[in-house]
């Protein structure tokens, strides 16, 4: 188990150097050259050579990735084009902290709505609860952010009337979060309830529940203790592909909705081409991606205690 | 009760005799919903596909007694804010999207990956130990984000290459088709699309390569490709084509992704994210024009419904263990 962990955590750094390498090289052949963004448009050629000199932007590409590399360990993660003399990093810092409250709150919501139901619609097979959400599911994993986000809207503010002010950000406990949370919510809410149902049925047919049964417990107990415990565990392992999923929905959802996260300002750098905040951009929800997908797999492990890693 | 017995007997000859596809299919014509998925996607796909010929109108042409008309008799699915018509815009776009992703399915997946795959599966050693550690290496992060990357960047080196063509050869109008857009999302699309399928692939011919018809046709001499390709890569196909009916939802999701952030087909050629972007984007044309969200809006999500519904029919059907 120990020797899994740590095997994990050493192809860690080797994951993230891929991908720092990949972003490193594509921002190289993507065009605009940073020494003359610095200067701005009316410099001279010699002028630009001199900035490049100074950027280090002559030394040979690979020299330049370590460096860059090292800068980012130092959390220096290059200069924005479109907001000059910016750092990227502290244009990305306070949004990361939107971003990551949008994506709990919408994980609240997915875990919320989705494991209680799909627990209750393998309780309900050969009723029509159970085909009909699994249906459902279906229907709502396959539609779009690009359509949910505006629809959502649609209803809450246009038809429901149950938010006040529809676009915006006003933080967590802002009543705001509600449209962004169930937009980025959606797909999990259906991925959970499929998952939650199917493990929920392995579990039920299992000898331990009908022993549990046998000896007389009730169907609360039983469910309680013993099938839903079990249910659990399987349920951890998704949490990287949803992590996954709501960093796809951010760029989307956040710019319809007006928020200020990292996803929007993805987006808007992907329209203005400012390529160092793109990259540093796929290199933090990279990261995050890998981290999560590592937390996922060991606590996977160490919950339940038949799982040996080799 | 003796005639439905016979009529059974006859159905099971008539299964035996038709291969395991044959009998995968008639198992999954039996399925009303797999039926529904099918003629979702044909329907859809000749309608890309003949959109030339079906479509009422020009799609860039607007008409201008009719700018941002609700759904009538002349206009199947209204106008859009430059007068042109929906349905003809939406026509196209499918054909866009079924452009790029059916090529980039057959490339990536398809060619690239069954081919390395197989490599990686049948000789092993350094070969498969580089396609592997690669493979492990791109699916540990979201490849949204590289294929957004490699969309951003490719395109303005590939637009140079184009032009450089374009005056140093006798090649002309190259740029003006918008063929760069579609090499570019091409591009993206397949760069990540074959990894799956090579690590299918691979888990499958490791399976196989131990098998006694294996060793008893390399006894009998025959040629490492035929020994792929005759006797390995048929008994692979059924875990293959459940893969590429999945993958074909989540990739034409990704054109519409990319096509949404700008990235795709350019204006003024339609595509299917570039529409739900105008008809989304605010809550104002939302409400005064649902027909810009609602027309690209059904057809995006009846098309990567139907081949997710589709990929888990043809997964009961194919795969053994949930048979």
């Amino acid at each position: 188990m120990w020797v899994y962990v740590v095997r994990r955590l050493l192809w860690l750094p080797f994951a993230l150097l891929a991908v720092s390498a990949i972003t490193f090289f594509l921002g190289w052949i993507a065009p605009g050259d940073p020494a003359e963004v610095r200067l701005g448009g009316r410099a001279t050629t010699e002028e630009v050579a001199r900035q490049r000199e100074l950027m280090g932007l002559d030394r040979p590409i690979v020299v330049q990735y370590v460096d860059y590399i090292w800068g980012v360990f130092q959390g220096d993660l290059g200069e924005s084009f479109t907001y000059r003399g910016r750092s990227v990093s502290s244009l990305i810092g306070r949004k990361m902290w939107v971003s990551a409250q949008l994506g709990i709150a919408a994980s609240i919501i997915s875990v919320g709505i989705g494991l209680p139901l799909g627990f209750f619609v393998a309780h309900k097979q050969g009723n029509w609860q159970d085909p009909t959400t699994v249906a459902t599911a279906v229907v709502l994993m396959s539609i779009p952010v690009a359509v949910t986000a505006p629809l959502v809207l649609w209803a809450f503010c246009l038809k429901l009337d149950v938010v006040p002010h529809c676009s915006g950000w006003g933080g967590f406990f802002d009543s705001r979060i509600i449209v962004p949370a169930l937009v980025m919510g959606i797909p999990g809410i259906a991925a959970f309830t499929r998952l939650m149902r199917a493990s929920t049925l392995e579990v039920m047919g299992q000898d331990f529940v009908r022993t549990a049964r046998a000896k007389g417990l009730s169907e609360f107990v039983v469910d309680k203790r013993h099938v839903l415990r079990n249910a659990m565990i399987p349920i951890i392992t998704i949490f990287g592909f949803l992590l996954a999923g709501l960093i796809g929905g951010a760029f989307i959802t956040e710019t319809i909705l007006g928020i200020p996260g990292v996803g929007r300002l993805f987006v808007e750098s992907i329209f203005s081409r400012d390529y160092p905040v793109i990259m540093a951009g796929t290199l933090i929800g990279a990261a995050a991606f890998v981290v999560a997908n590592l937390v996922a797999d060991i606590s996977y492990a160490l919950i339940d205690p038949r799982i040996r890693y080799q | 009760m003796a005639a439905g017995d016979v009529g059974l007997e006859q159905q099971r000859v008539a299964l035996r005799s038709r291969g395991h596809l044959g009998r995968a299919w008639s198992r999954l014509i039996r399925k009303k919903l797999a039926v529904g998925c099918i003629s979702v996607l044909v329907l859809l796909y000749a309608g890309g596909v003949l959109a030339p010929w079906v479509a009422p109108y020009d799609y860039d042409i607007p008409d201008y007694t009719a700018f941002r008309k609700p759904p009538n008799w002349d206009h199947w699915a209204g106008t859009d804010r430059g007068g042109r018509d929906m349905l003809t815009r939406l026509l196209w776009g499918i054909q866009n999207t079924i452009i790029l992703t059916l090529t980039a399915m057959a490339t990536g997946s398809l060619v690239i990956g069954i081919s390395l795959g197989l490599i990686a599966g049948y000789f092993g050693g350094k070969v498969d130990a580089i396609i592997n550690r690669v493979g492990e290496v791109f699916s540990s992060f979201p490849d949204i984000f590289l294929i957004i990357i490699l969309a951003a960047t490719l395109k303005p080196r590939i637009l140079e290459w184009v032009r450089w063509l374009e005056d140093n050869t006798f090649v002309d109008g190259l740029v003006k088709t918008g063929i760069v857009d579609y090499v570019v999302v091409f591009l993206a699309l397949v760069a990540f699309s074959w990894i799956g399928m090579a690590r299918l692939v691979r888990a499958q011919v490791l399976q196989l390569k131990e098998s006694q018809y294996v060793d008893a046709a390399r006894a009998m001499g025959a040629s490492t490709p035929r020994i792929l390709f005759r006797h390995v890569l048929p008994n692979a196909i059924s875990p293959i084509i459940v893969t590429v009916s999945m993958g074909m939802g989540t990739m034409v999701g990704t054109e519409i992704i990319l096509g949404w952030l700008g990235l795709g087909i350019q204006p003024p050629r339609p595509s299917l994210g570039t529409m739900l972007f105008e008809g989304g984007v605010s809550l104002q044309i939302v409400r005064n024009t649902p027909w810009l969200l609602l027309g690209p809006g059904i057809v995006a999500w009846l098309m990567i419904l139907s081949w997710n519904l589709l990929g888990d029919a043809l997964n009961d059907v194919l795969n053994p263990r949930t048979r």
